[in-house]
């Protein structure tokens, strides 16, 4: 038990249905966890990993139903905690492929803790956060990701809470792979999710994922045909960042500032604007872009803002036990009880 | 003078001084050679709440107390029949346990007025007859240590530094002890600095000549071995033999050990300890807190791990949730709790039993649980071993109850071999034929342990009401209330293993006193001396509390009355009252202290006395 398996040959290729449960999928109609749901069972079958040695882990919201419909391993655990439960298993099972699927809330409200701590170990775990900016399963608090504000069942006079940047935090953790992605853009759902597969250590997704009952239309103007190009920036590593219906915007780095220049403009030069750099050993230009938020002239960065290698806590743990054994010697019971000062009660005669 | 050597059953000696004065060593080399010399022994450390407090401070004093004997003993010791103190503070705390006519060994050195002022007296005791109701011997330690290293070339400081073996070389002759095991000591210890292990052996062996040729000193004492039964013995600590437990259930499942943990006291010295037998394939995590370390053992426990979470009062509460998630899904899991002095941060460097409600009852909805507790350091060992026995065999969290006095107490430990420890059978589901993930064994209504990794066995599980066989979420009523009773008389089924409970003392009688966890010592000690004086007094003591013993209840009602002390205002009463309907009284001490023996002894008295 508890060694790392050889990655097994499945005997033959798996499809979308071998990922999907028999049970009901009780999301309400038109949420956008239902995109997601699907582009993860597309995703699996091209990681070769074999279905037994796949594990989604949740915490406690609409979104953690999420592993009752994959027809993997599941666990459907307690609020915020399943950052905590992964860890533990993925520690002493570094033959399984872990996934946890959690909520603005369940992930940065009780389980803050967990998740930065998860980041920051950077265990080899993948991390969906559905972001949808509301509390669904309770019927629609404010989330910390929720927008000073707003209007929700807790916040009649408006949420005077102010929010959490998840890409921000999760780099301000010392997280070794960082993205966003839309549950409406599949395209760049299933790329981005790939990406993440690859990655070894934590790698954190945050996905856009529009709650249709109590936030509808959160991310309307990132996802709609009309806005989404003049809105939303795809980052790629050593290219400069474009956006704009024709790709006529980009972005520039003055002082620590980022603006947005006109590429049609005579005066604008291509030379001027910032080359993305994913792999840098340092989080700064990936913290920069992460301020970005759609607003105040400046386009939303989606896709990956930090890939970089770091070593995992469980490797590094395996490796201590290995090497324990290998100074040491397996241990032996007797050997152990009999250590230190010992003495001896004879019978008396 | 021809010095005499008097024979004495029973000795309790106590070494106490400043944090950086050496006690801990002193008092270990004392235990080790009492053990040698055959000796039966209880001791106890008892540390400063401040890891750095002033020198010469009250706050700063540490201790070590060693009870040997040559007749069974059972703890170690209460009231003092020798005290050795090496500054004012140290007196000032400690001289209420020594007894009248006890032995008073003294450092003079620091009698000086500042570390008088320090220790809050006004004159100093040893010039005003404040001591006069005990045998004082005071002797310039310190100085005498410097005279005896001065052609070694040390500084003042290394020099002074070895005057707590002088102490010892003292305390050697006053005892009779063998010097031998702590010449070998100070070798090793010092073997890369030999000039430092001579001065420790000079001041070792100057403490015990100054005893041996100044007329101060008049007669010795001797004690000598006791009758243990024949085998092999190593001293051991409650927090030693819980670490030893962890990894020898580990061993005998063939699982690998998890420890999920957050430093706390008097916790922590188990997760330090496991650390260091990765080995054995033992993994520990310091998490980021209580509620992550549960979580953790949880997560390493779904993948197959015999998991351990440690803690006390405080993080058992943190990890209330994640332990009914346990419940819920049905995963093993030993959750320690080394009790300490509450609520809140209460006395942290202090012993309590205040936690026993807590863990029987301290969880939302109907989540009954396993809960066992250790009443001496070595039986710490088998009483681990046997909640991951059980836990394995039931598949449910078990809760291991211990508390500091039994933590950092140590006693001579008859190990076992390996060979003769109980098996932990464990057989992870492979076979998806037929595969249900909460369909239970009979005998146990133990559900599978299918673990991720096991192809054809994936299924999913979570905190929600699960349907009966399949596992599958289920809000239907009755199912829930079928879920609940199963859980419930799964954890009762557990009974079925529990050994007849054993009496010390008459089968029936005039009164039964009922302890769990670290009073055994005390009230054991106190039941034997009343049965020696001719009263009708039996005791029995309990591991298991819940489910409890098959037979307690037939037990208590042989007996007119029934003691239930405990270090707590009255929780075992509550449960034995509840449970019974008998009418047991409590003898309650909530001041952080174990009981003494002849606390207990005065309330058998009163009872049997017939007074309410
Ligand atoms: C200890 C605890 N506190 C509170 C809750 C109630 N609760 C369940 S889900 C949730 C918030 C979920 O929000 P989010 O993580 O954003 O998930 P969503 O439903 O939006 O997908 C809350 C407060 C709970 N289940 N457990
Ligand atoms: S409440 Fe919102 S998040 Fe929850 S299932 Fe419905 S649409 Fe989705
Ligand atoms: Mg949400």
């Amino acid at each position: 038990m508890n060694q790392a398996a050889a990655p097994e040959i499945a005997s033959r290729p798996l499809t979308k249905k071998d990922f999907e449960s028999d049970q009901d999928v009780r999301w309400c109609p038109g949420c956008g966890d239902y995109a997601i749901l699907s582009q993860v069972q597309k995703v699996l079958p091209e990681l070769g990993i074999p279905r037994e040695k796949l594990v989604f882990i949740s915490g406690i919201g609409c979104s953690s139903r999420f592993p009752y419909y994959m027809n993997t391993y599941g666990f459907h655990t307690i609020h915020g905690r399943a950052p905590a439960i992964a860890s533990g298993l993925r520690a002493s099972r570094p033959d399984l492929s872990v996934w946890v699927i959690t909520g603005d809330g369940d992930a940065l409200s009780i389980g803050g803790n967990h998740f930065i701590h998860l980041l920051r170990r950077n265990l080899d775990v993948r991390i969906l956060l559905f972001n949808n900016r509301i509390y669904g399963l309770t019927k629609g608090q404010y989330s910390p990701t929720s927008e000073l504000g707003k209007v929700t069942a807790s916040t009649p006079m408006g949420s005077i809470d102010y929010p959490f940047n998840p890409i921000s935090l999760a780099l301000g953790a010392e997280a070794t792979f960082v993205a966003r992605t839309l549950d409406r853009d599949l395209a760049h759902l299933h790329e981005t999710l790939r990406r993440a597969a690859a990655h070894r250590g934590t790698a954190f997704v945050e996905i856009y994922q529009n709650c249709n009952i109590f936030n509808d239309g959160a991310f309307e103007v990132f996802t709609e045909k009309e806005t989404k190009l003049a809105h939303v920036a795809r980052l790629e590593h050593g290219k400069p960042i474009l956006y704009g219906p024709k790709n006529e915007k980009g972005i520039r780095l003055k002082g620590f500032q980022l603006e947005s220049i006109d590429l049609s403009k005579a005066e604008a030069r291509m030379e001027d604007l910032l080359v993305y750099d994913a792999h840098c050993p340092d989080a700064t230009l990936a913290m920069i872009v992460s301020r970005m938020t759609g607003e105040n002239n400046l386009p939303l960065p989606i896709g990956v803002f930090r890939s970089v290698s770091r070593p995992c806590y469980d490797d590094s743990l395996n490796e201590q036990v290995r090497k324990a054994k290998e100074m040491m010697g397996p241990g032996d019971l007797d050997e152990l009880f009999n250590s230190g000062d010992t003495w001896v009660v004879q019978p008396s005669s | 003078m021809e010095k005499v050597v008097r024979q004495l059953e029973d000795v309790t000696i106590r070494f106490a001084g400043d944090s950086g004065d050496g006690m801990q060593i002193t008092g270990a080399q004392f235990t080790n050679v009492s053990a040698l010399m055959g000796n039966d022994l209880g001791t106890f450390p008892d540390f400063p709440a401040e890891i750095r407090a002033p020198a010469g401070s009250l706050a700063g004093v540490t201790s070590f107390q060693v009870h040997f004997s040559s007749r069974e003993i059972f703890t170690p010791g209460e009231q003092c029949d020798a005290l050795v103190v090496m500054n004012p503070a140290a007196l000032r705390v400690h001289l209420g346990f020594l007894r009248p006519q006890g032995i008073l060994l003294v450092n003079t050195e620091e009698f000086k007025p500042r570390n008088l002022t320090m220790a809050g007296y006004a004159s100093n005791p040893l010039e005003d007859q404040s001591l006069s109701a005990y045998q004082v011997f005071s002797v310039n330690m310190t100085k005498l240590t410097r005279e005896a290293v001065k052609d070694l070339k040390l500084s003042v400081k290394e020099s002074e530094r070895c005057k707590n073996f002088f102490a010892l070389g003292m305390a050697y002759w006053l005892y009779q002890r063998s010097m031998e095991p702590t010449v070998q000591f100070i070798r090793d210890k010092f073997s890369k600095r030999p000039e430092l292990a001579e001065a420790n052996l000079r001041a070792l062996q100057a403490g015990r000549n100054y005893c041996e040729n100044t007329e101060q000193f008049g007669s010795s004492y001797r004690v000598p071995a006791a009758k243990l039964r024949p085998g092999r013995y190593r001293n051991i600590t409650g927090t030693t033999a819980t670490v030893l437990g962890m990894i020898a259930a580990g061993q005998k499942s063939g699982l690998e050990v998890f420890l999920g943990s957050y430093p706390i006291t008097p916790a922590s010295e188990i997760l330090h300890q496991l650390s260091r037998y990765k080995n054995f394939g033992v993994r520990t995590v310091q998490a980021e807190d209580e509620i992550a370390s549960v979580c953790m053992a949880i997560g390493a426990a779904y993948g197959g791990s015999l998991a351990f979470t440690t803690t006390s009062g405080p993080g058992v509460n943190l990890k209330a949730e994640a332990v009914s998630l346990a419940i819920s899904v049905e995963l093993p899991l030993v959750l320690c709790d080394i009790q300490r002095a509450g609520p809140s941060t209460g006395m942290p460097t202090k012993t309590e039993q205040g936690d026993l409600l807590q863990v029987l009852y301290g969880r939302h909805g109907e989540s009954p649980i396993a809960v066992l507790a250790g009443s001496r350091p070595s039986d710490c060992f088998d009483t681990i071993y046997e909640c991951a026995r059980i836990a394995v065999r039931y598949m449910t969290p078990v809760v291991f109850l211990s508390d500091l006095f039994l933590a950092f107490g140590a006693e001579p430990w008859m190990f076992p071999s390996s060979a003769d420890l109980p098996p932990i059978p464990v057989r992870f589901r492979t076979d998806p034929e037929g595969f249900q993930p909460f369909q239970r064994d009979l005998e146990t209504l133990a559900r599978p342990w299918a673990i991720p990794g096991t192809p054809g066995l994936e299924h999913r599980i979570g905190g929600l009401e699960k349907e009966h066989l399949t596992g599958n979420v289920s809000y239907d009523p009755k199912n829930h209330e079928m879920m609940c009773r199963l859980r419930a008389e799964k954890i009762e089924k557990i009974a079925q293993e529990i050994p007849p409970t054993r009496i010390d003392g008459p089968e029936s009688g005039d009164l039964l006193v009922v302890g769990w966890g670290s009073t055994y010592g005390a009230i054991r000690t106190a039941t034997e001396k009343k049965r020696e004086e001719g009263k009708s007094v039996s005791h029995v003591h309990l591991r298991h509390l819940n489910p409890l013993p098959p037979d307690l209840g037939s037990i208590l009602y042989r007996f007119e009355h029934v003691l239930v002390p405990e270090i707590n205002l009255g929780q075992l009463l509550k449960v034995l009252r509840a449970r019974y309907l008998v009418p047991a009284v409590g003898l309650n001490k909530v001041q952080g202290q174990p009981f003494e023996t002849t606390e207990i002894e005065a309330k058998i008295d009163s009872i049997l006395r017939g007074e309410p």
